[in-house]
């Protein structure tokens, strides 16, 4: 097929991306536990979890991800401006392929265990009641535990664990250079949080896949799900130190890399994740974007970090526009999902609403899991000093003033670049505002016209934020468009251009049997074999079923006589029949 | 003694080969090096590169002894004992740090917990022969170090090349030192362990690394949940 006018270089490619809203997330982990039980929840991944949440600030899991300088994870660019792995090239990856120099160790995640509870029924009769006490899955041995995934949840332990959040430590270093007064306190009436739930981002330019020497790790080229290959990895663990977020894991009994698969089998089927469908504040969004897989080199070698951002929603295509829906349909993106990337609530909220960031674009490798950031601490600081917290002038003021959650949540979402979260957080605080106005009944007009202008929205364009926000709806959080219907034309072997269904080995004037006896040779289509029965049908004067080689096809019966081999043959073992079935 | 010479070598490449192919069929999925680094990396990040590449080196210099006719060095000018002296300092200093590093693998192994839970039977088995080897080489070497040493490019490297050819000439072990005869025997045993152990790391060299792209794109297999074939006895009905 020609592409006369299509633009220069442009190869369209769609992928399954996650938007999560953080104002949403209570930090139940539902969606850890269902993930894990899903699928870690065998030995070798004891430790290992697909989806976490973390309170932020906080250090994470595994602890201190974030610390690129030490762990090493995704893309930088050399002295000519080009991009890097960070941990080092083919040559040093192929030199250091005998230990993996900067690998995490099993207590920066956090040493797996049970418990004895055999002894609590076993224990001899005695004075002290018997407890089960901590055994490691790792060593086997009894262990104290010292941390684990989430061991410093809802803030537990910040006043001494909190400034080892690497966002906090960079933040503690600016404002030393710039001699401001500390802005991030741990102590109980000065402190915020919010949760971050992660999963593998499944990147446009994977530095986890980039890294693996055996070509194990590939991103799907339908869907851009990032998957190990099992059967080929070699457990080089070169991936688990590519990865920034350090997605991707070992599985110490299998020696082989394990990642999130974003529920692959389900999204198939057009089923969200099994985090997304478990989740109980209803914030993840799943649906398809459409990118330029051209320009995503380009994008991730953008000099400066904090336009990295912007880059990226540059490789983003808008599906409305009729000559990327041509390309995507040159390029073999089936219809279906060309209209799912239509209906995509994803594409909504990064690209037309620009309320979703990317979680730490300064690693370059384009991640696909993006993140509304989170208005409530703002609203809660205000509402605290007695003002109304849901006021837009109020949130509007409170958001630039507050700046401790603007700069910590800027150094996750873009880089310390706070315009956009700014303007994120203040078309979030002209939603409240808005819908406030129309919940209370109070008349509407010149005001309402002028908060939604100030932050660049109509107010119908407020009012579908809400509702895809708030309402949130199941089918519109999750438009998921499923495998099977994009291999329809594949599967069935239609009359549809590309090929024609007779065009098969034997063809129409197929007939006769292979050329080692009946039921030899490849099994011919149902179609072919339809056309057979009905031209049988057509010109023959016997019962229909007789002059056909094959096996007995239902279809050619047309009701007379008895055609050789609709039943079984009376008098033979049933050995016979077994072999038959095949 | 001389069928020794002739049935071992054939079988220890039946099982090599054979092995390897029935692997590549069957275990794609155990096909892997079972790194322990997780449970532990200090010694591991030390130990490991210097026995990966002291025994390449020994490795290099296996090739070079064994397939490289006498009579070619001496073309190139190299007598009998500039190549013993090369021989003897190279492959001692690469047989030194391949000792070294399993030395220190070895006490890793047997003293981390975790590492020494994660060990199989087969891993030991492997172990004991690969430590074999390595030690009755250097063994050999330097207990027939003196003047210009023992010269195998006489007889056990004719040997091994005339298997190749498919006519063994056994006598040409018959007077080779008991030392290098076990040397040789265990070397070959190892061989035949290699399919059937964590050995088979060694054929997964990611060469291919340095040629590709740096991201791999696939498509989705149609129809196949899986990206495996099916195996043998549980395959699909069609």
């Amino acid at each position: 097929m020609a592409r006369n006018s299509a633009a220069p270089g442009r190869r369209v490619k769609a992928q399954i991306a996650m938007v999560m809203n953080l104002d949403k997330c209570i930090g139940c982990h539902t969606c850890s536990v269902t993930c894990k039980q899903t699928w870690t929840n065998r030995a070798g991944v004891e430790y290992v979890w697909f989806n976490n949440v973390e309170t932020r600030p906080g250090q994470g899991y595994p602890r201190r991800w974030e610390d690129q300088r030490k762990l090493r994870g995704g893309w930088e660019l050399n002295k000519r401006g080009r991009l890097k792995l960070t941990s080092g090239g083919r040559f040093k990856k192929l030199a250091t392929i005998f230990a993996n120099p900067v690998m995490p160790g099993i207590k920066d995640y956090y040493e797996p265990w049970t418990y004895d509870y055999r002894n609590l029924t076993n224990a001899p009769l005695g004075d002290d009641t018997p407890v089960a006490r901590p055994r490691s899955l790792i060593s086997g041995k009894p262990m104290k535990i010292e941390w684990s995934a989430n061991w410093d949840d809802d803030l537990g332990g910040a006043p001494q664990y909190g400034e080892c959040d690497p966002v906090v430590e960079k933040l503690h270093a600016q404002e030393a250079r710039a001699s401001v007064e500390e802005k991030i306190r741990f102590s109980f009436e000065q402190s915020f949080m919010f949760y971050l739930p992660r999963i593998c981002e499944h990147c446009l330019n994977p530095s986890c896949v980039a890294s693996c020497p055996s070509g194990a790790m590939y991103k799907r080229s339908e869907d851009g799900i990032v998957l190990v290959d099992q059967d080929r990895c070699r457990g080089w663990r070169m991936c688990v130190t590519g990865c920034p977020y350090k997605k991707v894991y070992f599985n110490h009994t299998t020696g082989k890399a394990e990642k999130c698969t974003m529920c692959y089998p389900r999204i198939e089927v057009g089923l969200p994740t099994v985090c997304s469908e478990t989740c109980v504040g209803r914030l993840r969004y799943l649906g398809v974007v459409l990118y330029d897989q051209d320009r995503v080199l380009e994008a991730a070698t953008t000099p400066d970090e904090q336009d990295l951002y912007e880059a990226q929603l540059g490789v983003l295509l808008d599906p409305e526009d009729p000559e990327v829906r041509r390309d995507a349909e040159l390029a073999g993106i089936p219809y279906d999902w060309i209209e799912a990337a239509r209906n995509s609530p994803v594409h909504a909220l990064i690209s037309r609403y620009r309320v979703a960031l990317p979680l730490h674009p300064e690693y370059r490798t384009l991640p696909m899991v993006w993140y509304v950031p989170p208005l409530s601490p703002v609203v809660e600081a205000l509402s605290e000093t007695g003002h109304d917290g849901e006021d837009a002038g109020n949130l509007f003021g409170a958001i630039d003033s507050l700046r401790i959650p603007l700069d910590y949540l800027a150094e996750l979402f873009t880089a310390g670049d706070t315009g956009p979260v700014r303007t994120a957080l203040e078309r979030l605080a002209a939603m409240r505002s808005h819908m406030r106005r129309i919940n209370l009944g109070e008349e509407s007009g010149a005001e309402d016209e002028d908060a939604a202008r100030r932050v660049g929205m109509r107010p119908q364009e407020i009012e579908a934020l809400y509702r895809l926000l708030a309402i949130a709806k199941y089918e519109e959080r999750y438009v998921i468009p499923t495998a099977a219907l994009g291999d329809a034309d594949r599967l069935e072997e239609s009359a549809l251009p590309g090929g024609c269904s007779l065009d098969v080995e034997g063809g129409p004037g197929m007939g006769g049997s292979g050329p080692f006896g009946e039921e030899s040779g490849p099994v011919a289509p149902a179609s072919v074999e339809n056309f057979h029965a009905l031209r049988d049908r057509q010109t023959t004067d016997a019962p229909a079923g007789r002059h056909t080689a094959h096996r007995v096809n239902l279809l050619n019966w047309d009701g007379n006589g008895r055609p050789e081999g609709l039943f079984p043959k009376r008098k033979r073992a049933s050995r016979d029949s077994e072999g038959e079935r095949r | 003694m001389s069928t020794v010479w002739t049935v071992l070598p054939y079988l220890a490449a039946l099982a090599l080969v054979g092995g390897t192919v029935w692997r590549w069929r069957y275990d794609k999925f155990g096909w892997t090096t079972r790194s322990s680094e997780l449970y532990e990396s200090r010694l591991l990040r030390l130990a490991s590169p210097v026995f990966h590449y002291g025994i390449l080196f020994v490795f290099v210099g296996h090739i070079v002894g064994l397939f490289v006719p006498d009579s070619w060095t001496s073309a190139l000018g190299i007598g009998e004992h500039p190549y013993h002296l090369l021989s003897l300092y190279g492959g001692t200093a690469a047989g030194a740090l391949t000792v070294l590093g399993i030395a220190v693998l070895l006490y890793r192994r047997r003293t981390n917990g975790p590492v020494f839970r994660a060990t199989t039977a087969n891993d030991k088995v492997m172990y004991l022969v690969l430590t074999a080897a390595i030690v009755l080489g250097m063994w050999a070497k330097l207990a027939h170090s003196s003047g210009n040493g023992y010269n195998y490019r006489l007889t056990i490297a004719p040997w091994l090349r005339s298997l190749f050819t498919f006519q063994p000439d056994t006598a040409l072990m018959a007077g080779v030192p008991v030392l290098y005869q076990v040397h040789v025997v265990v070397g070959l045993v190892l061989l035949a362990l290699v399919p059937y152990t964590r050995l088979i790391h060694i054929f997964s060299a990611p060469i291919h690394y340095l040629f590709r792209p740096y991201i791999v794109y696939r498509s989705r297999d149609v129809g196949r949940p899986g990206t495996r074939d099916d195996r043998r006895g549980w395959e699909r009905v069609p």
